[in-house]
């Protein structure tokens, strides 16, 4: 084997006894019924985690920078906004009676649309300038933020509940109608991102390489885009909005991987996502017994990650 | 032999290229010489089938690159950009194995392994294979770039600038690397030079650009004459004889 295969293997041995001993930990009383309410907890923990991973690496292939989360630029933005005038549309009881896998594709395709024309726009005219990229990205997210509250003021208060049950990061409930359609989504738009791995391969090497090369680029930025889309529906689904945990998993998976290679960088993102979430929920809520902590202690580490790749970055 | 008849390119009002006719020979290295802004890298980039045109037509070996499958494009043409993106943790192998691309979409052989070892070979890479482009000078950098293309073993290679950030020996190595792959292989060579000393040694024909217009096309010996340099560069030269060849000084 290969040093990549043993570690990929390694990430993939740790991330089962890590969910092991999530299931099987302090296990007493009815056990039947605490085994399923810990497996669906861990499923979406997993799904989450993979589907963050993976979707950063993703983007920051697309954006040819690694300091790049779909959460900075707004994805997570719009993904609210999208909810938010779903229930502006069908009233809040109408939302609620949507079964829930159905309300998932209707908002994920949803999404998909809306991010691949904002996003592939964005990516179009200013994939030259990053910086100002990054900055129009921020600025959009604001915008889809500030619209999302805009909507949100003009609800009932009633219909405003069944929103801001969607808007933060918690790990707490999840449906398990979503949780099956967010997981068929995910092993979906894995298993196509890995088909394209050796093409991202070459993407990254920017536009006009890629293009001298042979390669269709503006075609597989689109793909890529619509599974980035996919992948934070997913997460955003099932737990809220997080902006920098990807971040965490894509530059661990980049630094311990050591290698540019989308076939090694999406697996290992993805194990080492799901991986730290189900440490981090084993660690809270087994050992602190404070559950929902998780969501602000993972922004903490990956926000504190961000400004040091950002000082180091300004230094060199 | 690239045959470009009318070429015209316009973004909103700014006229980048104007009403370009060319012939590049086959087999030979071509200078594209011209002042900053001229229009060189661009016309780079239509002759490689990158940048669409908003008039007139390019002929590579007879076939349009604009409307040629991706893949065939690109075993007929290959470009290096001026100063490409690197990655991080790229090794230089593996940047020189992506010039394999358009053979094998993803899945090398070992026919593809051969050409990959040849190229390191070639330009003197072999000892650096293994290490991060990011710890490369720029001058291996630029190598490293030029193997990439030259591994994509395209009868046309087109190259913007490559002796950038080259000091005299690495650009001079680099200058007979290609010269020999024109003479010994018959690959067809155009190169944007900023240095026109370096286009007067080593190319056989020159295109000289001024204001996105040709403003004359030929070989190396008709082409750099005081007259034609002064009208290009807006700059008196003196041209000398030396060796055969013409030595071009600024007054």
């Amino acid at each position: 084997m290969t040093p990549t295969a043993i570690k990929l293997t390694g990430l993939a041995c740790a991330l089962t006894a890590l969910c092991l001993a999530f299931l099987l930990w302090g296990l007493r009383g009815p056990v039947g019924f605490i085994l399923e309410l810990r497996a669906i907890k861990l499923a979406a923990l997993v799904c989450v985690g993979a589907a963050t991973g993976a979707a950063t690496v993703l983007f920051q292939t697309i954006a040819r920078n690694p300091l790049m989360t779909p959460g900075i630029v707004g994805f997570d933005a719009l993904f609210v906004l999208t909810q938010t005038l779903l229930v502006a549309t069908l009233g809040g009881v109408g939302v609620a009676q949507l079964p829930d896998g159905l309300r998932f594709v209707a908002e994920a395709g949803v999404l998909m649309i809306a991010a691949t024309v904002l996003f592939g726009a964005l990516l179009r005219r200013d994939a030259a300038d990053i910086t100002r990229m990054i900055l129009t990205g921020v600025i959009l997210g604001v915008l889809l933020r500030g619209l999302s509250s805009m909507v949100q003021r003009l609800l009932d208060p009633s219909e405003f509940a069944v929103v801001q049950q969607a808007m933060f990061a918690s790990f707490g409930q999840v449906g398990r109608g979503q949780l099956i359609a967010g997981a068929l989504t995910l092993g979906a738009a894995l298993a196509i991102a890995m088909r394209h791995a050796a093409a991202l391969d070459v993407a990254a090497l920017g536009r006009d390489t890629a293009r001298s090369l042979g390669l269709r680029h503006d075609r597989l930025i689109l793909i890529s885009l619509l599974l980035v889309s996919a992948m934070v529906s997913v997460s955003t689904a099932l737990v809220g909005p997080i902006t920098f945990f990807g971040l965490l998993c894509a530059s661990f998976a980049r630094a311990w991987m050591n290698t540019h290679r989308h076939a090694v960088l999406i697996p290992a993102a993805a194990l080492m996502g799901a991986a730290i979430l189900v440490c981090g929920q084993f660690v809270f809520e087994r050992l602190l017994r404070s559950g929902s902590t998780l969501a602000v202690v993972v922004e903490f580490f990956g926000g504190l990650l961000f400004l040091v790749l950002v000082l180091r970055k300004a230094r060199a | 032999m690239i045959e470009t008849a009318h070429l015209d390119l316009h973004i909103g009002d700014t006229q980048i290229l104007n009403d370009i006719s060319l012939r590049i020979e086959p087999g030979v290295i071509t200078g594209l010489i011209g002042p900053n802004g001229a229009g060189k890298s661009t016309l780079l980039h239509c002759l490689a089938g990158l940048t669409p045109v908003t008039g007139g037509t390019v002929r590579i070996d007879g076939q349009d690159p604009f409307s040629a499958d991706d893949t065939a494009r690109a075993r007929m043409v290959a470009l290096l950009q001026q100063s490409p993106a690197i990655v991080s943790r790229l090794r230089v192998h593996e940047l020189v194995a992506f010039g394999r691309w358009p053979h094998h979409q993803g899945r090398p052989g070992p026919d593809d392994a051969r050409h990959v070892d040849e190229a390191l070979e070639a330009f003197d890479l072999t000892a650096l294979a293994d290490r991060p482009l990011e710890t490369l000078s720029g001058g291996q950098r630029q190598r490293a770039f030029v193997a990439m293309t030259y591994a994509q073993d395209t009868p046309w290679i087109l190259l913007d600038e490559p002796l950038n950030a080259l000091d005299p020996r690495h650009a001079r190595n680099l200058m007979a690397r290609l010269d020999g792959l024109a003479r010994t292989r018959g690959r067809s060579i155009v190169i944007v030079v900023h240095d026109i000393n370096a286009a007067a040694r080593w190319a056989d024909r020159i295109v000289a650009m001024k204001d996105s217009r040709v403003l004359a096309q030929g070989p190396t010996q008709q082409v750099l004459t005081p007259a034609t340099l002064l009208d290009c560069f807006d700059t008196p030269f003196d041209t000398i004889p030396h060796k055969g060849r013409t030595l071009v000084v600024a007054q």
